[in-house]
C-alpha cells in the first residue's frame, strides 16, 4: 500500500529506449541498402564501406581521448559512417571516407559539442565538403557489375537528356552512390525503421510527396524523380535524424516540404543534377525557426493573437 | 612606452581579426595565397598607421558632427596613395588585390581604429596602436593565406611544398575555407589567451 502512494517527480512513465538502442536499429535498417550496393558494385564497394566506418570509430575515439571524457561509444559514429560510405560512389579513393569522416565527426558534431548539439546532419556535412573540394573524384560514378565509368541517371538526364527506366531504378542497376541507388532495398530498411517505430513518416513522406507533385507541376516525370537520385536515402535516412530537425508534428511536415521544393528546385534549375544533400542541410539550418513557430498549444490554453 | 603598449597590444591580444572580428571581408575575400595576405596586410598597416596619426593629430579641431566624413576623406588620401604605388610597382598584385584595395577605404579595422582609438588619444599612442593593428592584420592574413595556399593548392609563396601526387582540397580556397580556419585560428587564441 505505501509503495502504491509513492509520490515522485516526473516523468513517470520511462522507456528504455536510449541513444544506442536507436542507433543499432539505424544500423540493422542501413544493412539492406549496403548489402544491394556490395552486390551491386563489388568488393570495392564493400571496401570503400569498411574503411568509412573504421575511420568514424577512429576520429569519434580520438576526440573522446582529446577532450578527456568518460563515455561510451554510442553507436552514432558507426551511422554517421555507414551514411558516409553509402554516399560515395564505389570509385572514389581509399582516403576520401577517411577525411569524410573527419570532416563530419571532429569539424561537424565533436566541435558543436558531441551528439545531440550538431546544428547540421554530420554525414551531409562531410558529403558537401568532398564534393566541394574533390568534385572530380566524387562525381565519377560507376554502373553496376561491369565498374565502367557511367553518369547518374539525373546527370544523363539533365546533361544528355537520356531517360532511365523504372525498373533499373527501383532496383538499383544504374550508376549513382553505393547506397543510394537501390530503392527497394532503401524501403525494406525503412519500412523496419517505421515497424520499431525509430522514425516519423511526417518528413520523409511530405519530401518524397512534394518532390512527386512539383516535377509533375514542371511537365517532369514524377516517377522518375521521386526514385531517382538520393532521395530515397536522404528523406527516410537523413531527413529524419533526431538532433537536426525538428521536434513538433506540423513542424517536421513543414520540413519535409521544404526539403522537396529545394530539391526540385536544384534539381530543374540549379547547377547541379541533384540536390538532396543541400536541401536537407538548408532545411537544418531552418530547423530552429520551424521549432519556434510551431510550438503546439497545450491543451486548453487560449492562442494568444501575436501582433507583427 | 606610449608608442609600443598600444603596439603590442594590436598585435595579439586585441588583434584586430581573431578578437576585435573586425575586417573580415577583405580577409576572406584575399587569403587564398600567402603573398596576397602581405601585399594587403601591408598597404592596410599604411594606411593605419598614417591615417590614426593625421587624425589623432587634428581631432582637437574636428567638430563631432562631422568627424565620420573627414576621416573617411584623410583615409581615402592614403588610399589613393597606396593604389597608385601598388598600380606602379606592383602591377601583377594590384590586379590579383583589385577592387579590394580601393575598398581599404572602408575596411572596419581603420575607421574603427579612428574612431575608437586615435580620435581620443595622443598622436604617439596612435600611431603605435596603427602599426600594431596592422602587423595583427598581416600577421593573421599571412598565416590564414599560408594554411588556405598549403592545403587548396599545396603551395606556400607559390613554392611546391606538398608531394605531386597530393589532391588539394578546393574548398580551402573557397570562401568556407577561410570561415573554418579563421575559426580554428581564434578557438587558438582563446586557448592560449584565456588565462586570465
Amino acid at each position: 500500500m505505501d509503495q502504491k502512494l509513492y509520490v515522485s517527480a516526473p516523468p513517470h512513465i520511462r522507456s528504455d529506449t536510449d541513444a544506442k538502442f536507436l542507433m543499432r536499429q539505424v544500423i540493422i535498417a542501413l544493412l539492406a541498402p549496403t548489402v544491394a550496393g556490395v552486390i551491386f558494385f563489388g568488393g570495392r564497394a564493400l571496401l570503400i564501406l569498411v574503411i568509412s566506418v573504421l575511420s568514424s570509430i577512429f576520429w569519434q575515439r580520438l576526440m573522446i581521448y582529446i577532450k578527456k571524457e568518460k563515455r561510451p561509444l554510442d553507436g552514432s559514429e558507426v551511422v554517421t559512417g555507414l551514411l558516409i560510405g553509402l554516399n560515395l560512389s564505389p570509385l572514389v579513393p581509399w582516403w576520401i571516407p577517411v577525411v569524410g569522416t573527419f570532416i563530419a565527426i571532429v569539424l561537424a558534431k565533436e566541435l558543436f559539442g558531441g551528439l545531440g548539439f550538431n546544428i547540421f546532419n554530420p554525414a551531409l556535412i562531410a558529403r558537401a565538403f568532398l564534393l566541394a573540394s574533390w568534385p572530380m573524384e566524387m562525381t565519377t560514378w560507376a554502373a553496376p557489375f561491369t565498374g565502367v565509368t557511367q553518369a547518374t541517371p539525373l546527370a544523363l538526364l539533365k546533361l544528355q537528356h537520356v531517360s532511365t527506366p523504372y525498373i533499373s531504378l527501383f532496383l538499383g542497376n544504374r550508376g549513382g552512390c553505393i547506397g543510394e541507388t537501390s530503392v527497394l532495398a532503401l524501403l525494406i530498411g525503412a519500412a523496419y525503421l517505421f515497424y520499431k517505430g525509430v522514425i516519423d513518416w511526417r518528413t520523409p513522406i511530405p519530401y518524397i510527396l512534394t518532390v512527386g507533385v512539383l516535377s509533375l507541376i514542371f511537365g517532369q516525370d514524377p516517377l522518375f524523380h521521386m526514385m531517382s537520385g538520393g532521395l530515397v536515402l536522404g528523406a527516410f535516412f537523413m531527413a529524419t535524424d533526431y538532433t537536426t530537425t525538428p521536434v513538433t508534428k506540423s513542424g517536421r511536415i513543414i520540413f519535409g516540404i521544404g526539403c522537396g521544393v529545394i530539391t526540385i528546385l536544384i534539381r530543374l534549375f540549379g547547377g547541379y543534377p541533384e540536390g538532396v544533400s543541400y536541401s536537407i542541410l538548408f532545411m537544418n539550418a531552418m530547423t530552429p525557426l520551424i521549432d519556434r513557430w510551431t510550438i503546439p498549444k497545450p491543451f486548453g490554453y487560449r492562442v494568444e493573437r501575436r501582433r507583427v | 612606452m606610449k608608442f609600443l603598449r598600444p603596439l603590442i597590444n594590436g598585435i595579439w591580444k586585441e588583434n584586430p581579426i581573431l578578437v576585435l572580428m573586425i575586417g573580415l571581408c577583405p580577409t576572406l575575400a584575399v587569403s587564398t595565397a600567402a603573398i596576397n595576405g602581405i601585399y594587403m596586410g601591408l598597404a592596410a598597416t599604411f594606411v593605419l598607421a598614417g591615417s590614426n596619426l593625421i587624425i589623432s593629430l587634428i581631432r582637437k579641431w574636428v567638430p563631432d558632427q562631422v568627424r565620420i566624413p573627414i576621416f573617411i576623406t584623410i583615409i581615402a588620401a592614403f588610399v589613393t596613395v597606396v593604389d597608385m604605388v601598388m598600380h606602379a610597382y606592383v602591377p601583377e598584385m594590384y590586379k590579383i588585390l583589385g577592387i579590394f584595395i580601393p575598398l581599404i577605404v572602408v575596411n572596419c579595422i581603420i575607421l574603427g581604429r579612428a574612431e575608437a582609438f586615435a580620435y581620443q588619444n595622443g598622436p604617439i599612442e596612435s600611431l603605435g596602436d596603427g602599426i600594431g593593428m596592422g602587423i595583427g592584420f598581416t600577421l593573421i592574413l599571412l598565416i590564414l593565406g599560408s594554411i588556405r595556399e598549403l592545403l587548396g593548392n599545396g603551395t606556400i609563396f607559390g613554392f611546391q611544398i606538398m608531394p605531386v601526387t597530393y589532391k588539394p582540397v578546393l574548398l580551402m580556397i573557397l570562401p568556407p575555407g577561410a570561415f573554418l580556419t579563421i575559426g580554428f585560428l581564434q578557438a587558438l587564441q582563446r586557448y592560449r589567451g584565456g588565462k586570465e
